[in-house]
């Protein structure tokens, strides 16, 4: 079974910094963790094939600095790593990143199934899982679980609602997004580690994906940021005082006041 | 200090930091309390590749040595000196494979326990046969293809969980010391059963049991290097694990000392953090400094033992020595710093001070060290 996993390189999460010129979030400087979500995938997809035998590839799209996420990724038992990077790529939205890391898995060529975290922590979306199923026009199931059942066509998976969950079957290949409900990532070992070390990364640029420079990053990209910023605290609450008729009074005015009831 | 390490002993120092920072801790008071053998841990160990550090590639390890089963040793003992005993023990079971056993024993016994499948157990100490070795009273008597074991072994640290034992018996016991001889025997073997678990002082998750042997059958391919050899395989065994006593006394120190540094920052007596006072600030320091000198010398040590020197005793019993007593001056300190809290089973160094004992004491009191340290300077003098 060809697996491929696909990670994001996001900023540990206490130290997230907005430019406030560019609405963007500053990576730069800052210390990069895997996206904790992705964390599960990678682990589902090394479960997968100790299960089923196979490959594992993770594939992301960043900076020359997200190679370090990839051996990562192989430290914890990863077979082969992928990077896309160009200049190009840069101020992608979600639109233009699924559809980067979609030219990336066609490159990549023959695979059953792709695993993403169900969203990053930093942007929060959860779109670019369901936006590379869609460039690659294959099946995608959200919010995994649970796989039930897995073979050379067929996935039978458990799909985490609010109120418990839905079993759903879908042919292969397909595309999953997974929640951490779905399993306890293991510790790197120290062979992965030794393998990590070793480990070559090919990276791929926008000429080695084919595609034309307003295809990708800023220029492919609808969603405009117009300004990001951190709400206002909310003010402490008001306690009313006084015996339960006075404070029921007093409630129902102030209700009446501010137009709530 | 920058002690060179090599990029992948960072990796195994770093690794296994992460298992007992993310593992370890928050579980080793529980551990303690109910007396539970650390299984859980033990796997994560193995999955990590953490067992086999030592033992050669060729058998699944991963090709180190005595050095590098010291940094895991002395990593995971900071977080837990009862989880690092059970970790370690299994190297101190082994390494009479690793040292005397032929082509054949290696390749059946180490790749379990390198790749953490099994652990392994020492079997040398009885009730009439501590310190002095050649007291030993079990018996190995010859019969057709086997050997017939009886007799009883105490305290054997992680008896009842492991798989693979090596136990020194008597073959011969007219010879005394020459007449010991050292067996691989297996769990599950007729006639081999365990006595009582110990309720220790400190190292409280480990197990400690009696071997006991009741007429137990040993195939005779299962004698390490030849009869009579059984006090030079365990002598020459404990050369090589002493260091890795004084790792465990390292780490439990060091994590003492975390502790007390955390603590003294934070708590406020008249006015003012506890670490502003002189009195702490030079108990503090003392601990630091005394920590420092025994790290230096038992990794000094084991690179020593490492580069297969031939006469490692003196080194390796003054690195334990050192590094053991070092320990219980250091957690005793780190328990009067913490005063009070410091006593109280919710904070963690009551039960360090009750675990480094331990490490002045087993694989050879520190009296033994000082004996084999002396003895061993008369002699080099003599020859001189």
């Amino acid at each position: 079974m060809k697996i491929i996993v696909c990670i994001k390189q996001v900023p540990a999460t206490t130290q997230v910094k907005i430019n406030p010129e560019t609405n963007t979030l500053v990576r730069e400087g800052v210390e990069s963790i895997i996206n904790p979500y992705d964390a599960y995938a990678i682990e589902e997809g090394v479960r997968l094939r100790e299960r089923c035998g196979g490959t594992v590839t993770v594939l992301t799209m960043g900076p020359p600095q997200a190679e370090t996420a990839l051996r990562e990724a192989i430290s914890l038992g990863a077979d082969e790593a992928v990077l896309l990077s160009d200049r190009a790529f840069a101020g992608s939205d979600t639109w233009a990143t699924s559809y980067t890391l979609a030219q990336g898995i066609k490159k990549i060529g023959d695979f059953d199934l792709i695993v993403c975290g169900k969203q990053a922590i930093d942007g929060d979306t959860a779109q670019v899982g369901p936006g590379i199923a869609e460039f690659l026009d294959i099946p995608f199931v959200a919010y995994i679980r649970k796989i039930e059942e897995i073979d050379d066509s067929l996935l039978r998976v458990e799909r985490l609602m609010d109120e418990g969950y839905e079993v759903i079957e879908s042919k292969l290949p397909a595309l999953i997004t997974v929640v951490k409900e779905i399993n306890e990532p293991r510790l790197p070992s120290l062979r992965g580690k030794l393998n990590a070390k070793k480990a070559e990364i090919t990276s791929w640029n926008l000429k080695d994906l084919g595609v034309t420079e307003d295809s990708v990053g800023l220029p492919a990209s609808p969603t405009k940021v117009v300004k990001i910023f951190t709400p206002p605290p909310r003010g402490s609450g008001e306690t009313l005082t006084g015996s339960t008729p006075e404070i029921v009074d007093k409630l129902v005015a102030q209700l009446k006041q501010d137009r709530v009831v | 200090m920058d002690y060179f390490l090599t990029e992948e002993q960072q990796m195994i120092r770093d690794l296994a930091r992460q298992i007992a920072q993310e593992k370890i801790v928050p579980v080793r008071a529980e551990l303690d309390e109910k007396e539970e053998f650390p299984w859980e841990i033990m796997k994560v160990l193995a999955e990590s590749d953490m067992c086999g550090l030592y033992i050669p590639e060729v058998y699944g390890g991963m090709g180190g040595g005595c050095f590098e089963l010291c940094l895991a040793t002395e990593e995971i003992s900071r977080a837990c000196g009862g989880v690092a005993v059970c970790y370690a023990a299994s190297g101190l079971g082994t390494y009479p494979i690793l040292l005397f056993g032929n082509e054949a024993q290696k390749q059946k016994y180490l790749p379990d326990i390198a790749s953490g499948k099994k652990l392994a157990a020492f079997g040398l100490t009885e009730s009439e046969a501590g310190s002095d070795a050649g007291g030993i009273q079990t018996t190995a008597v010859a019969d057709g293809d086997h050997y017939v074991l009886n007799g009883t072994k105490q305290w054997i640290t992680n008896g009842g969980e492991a798989d693979t034992y090596t136990v020194v018996a008597m073959t011969d016991k007219v010879k005394g010391s020459r007449g010991a001889s050292t067996f691989i025997v297996e769990k599950g073997w007729e006639g081999f059963s365990f006595g009582k678990k110990e309720k220790k002082m400190g190292i409280r998750c480990s197990s400690t049991t009696e071997l006991i042997f009741r007429n137990c059958r040993v195939p005779k391919e299962n004698l390490l290097a030849r009869e009579g050899m059984g006090f030079i395989v365990a002598m020459k065994t404990l050369d090589c694990t002493r260091p890795g006593i004084g790792a465990q006394a390292v780490g439990i120190a060091q994590g003492a000392l975390d502790e007390a540094l955390s603590y003294a920052r934070r708590r406020v007596q008249f006015g003012k953090p506890i670490s502003s006072f002189q009195a702490i600030q030079h108990m503090l320091a003392d601990m630091a400094t005394q920590i420092e000198a025994a790290r230096a010398l038992v990794y000094a040590t084991a690179r020593h033992v490492d580069s297969g020197a031939r006469n490692v005793s003196k080194v390796s019993a003054m690195c334990k020595l050192f590094a053991a007593d070092m320990c219980m001056k250091v957690t005793t300190d780190a328990v009067q710093i913490l005063g009070g809290y410091g006593y109280m089973r919710e904070y963690p160094v009551e039960k360090m001070m009750r675990d480094a004992k331990i490490t002045q004491i087993y694989e050879g009191t520190n009296q033994i060290q000082r004996n084999v340290i002396a003895l061993q300077l008369i002699k080099e003098s003599a020859s001189k």
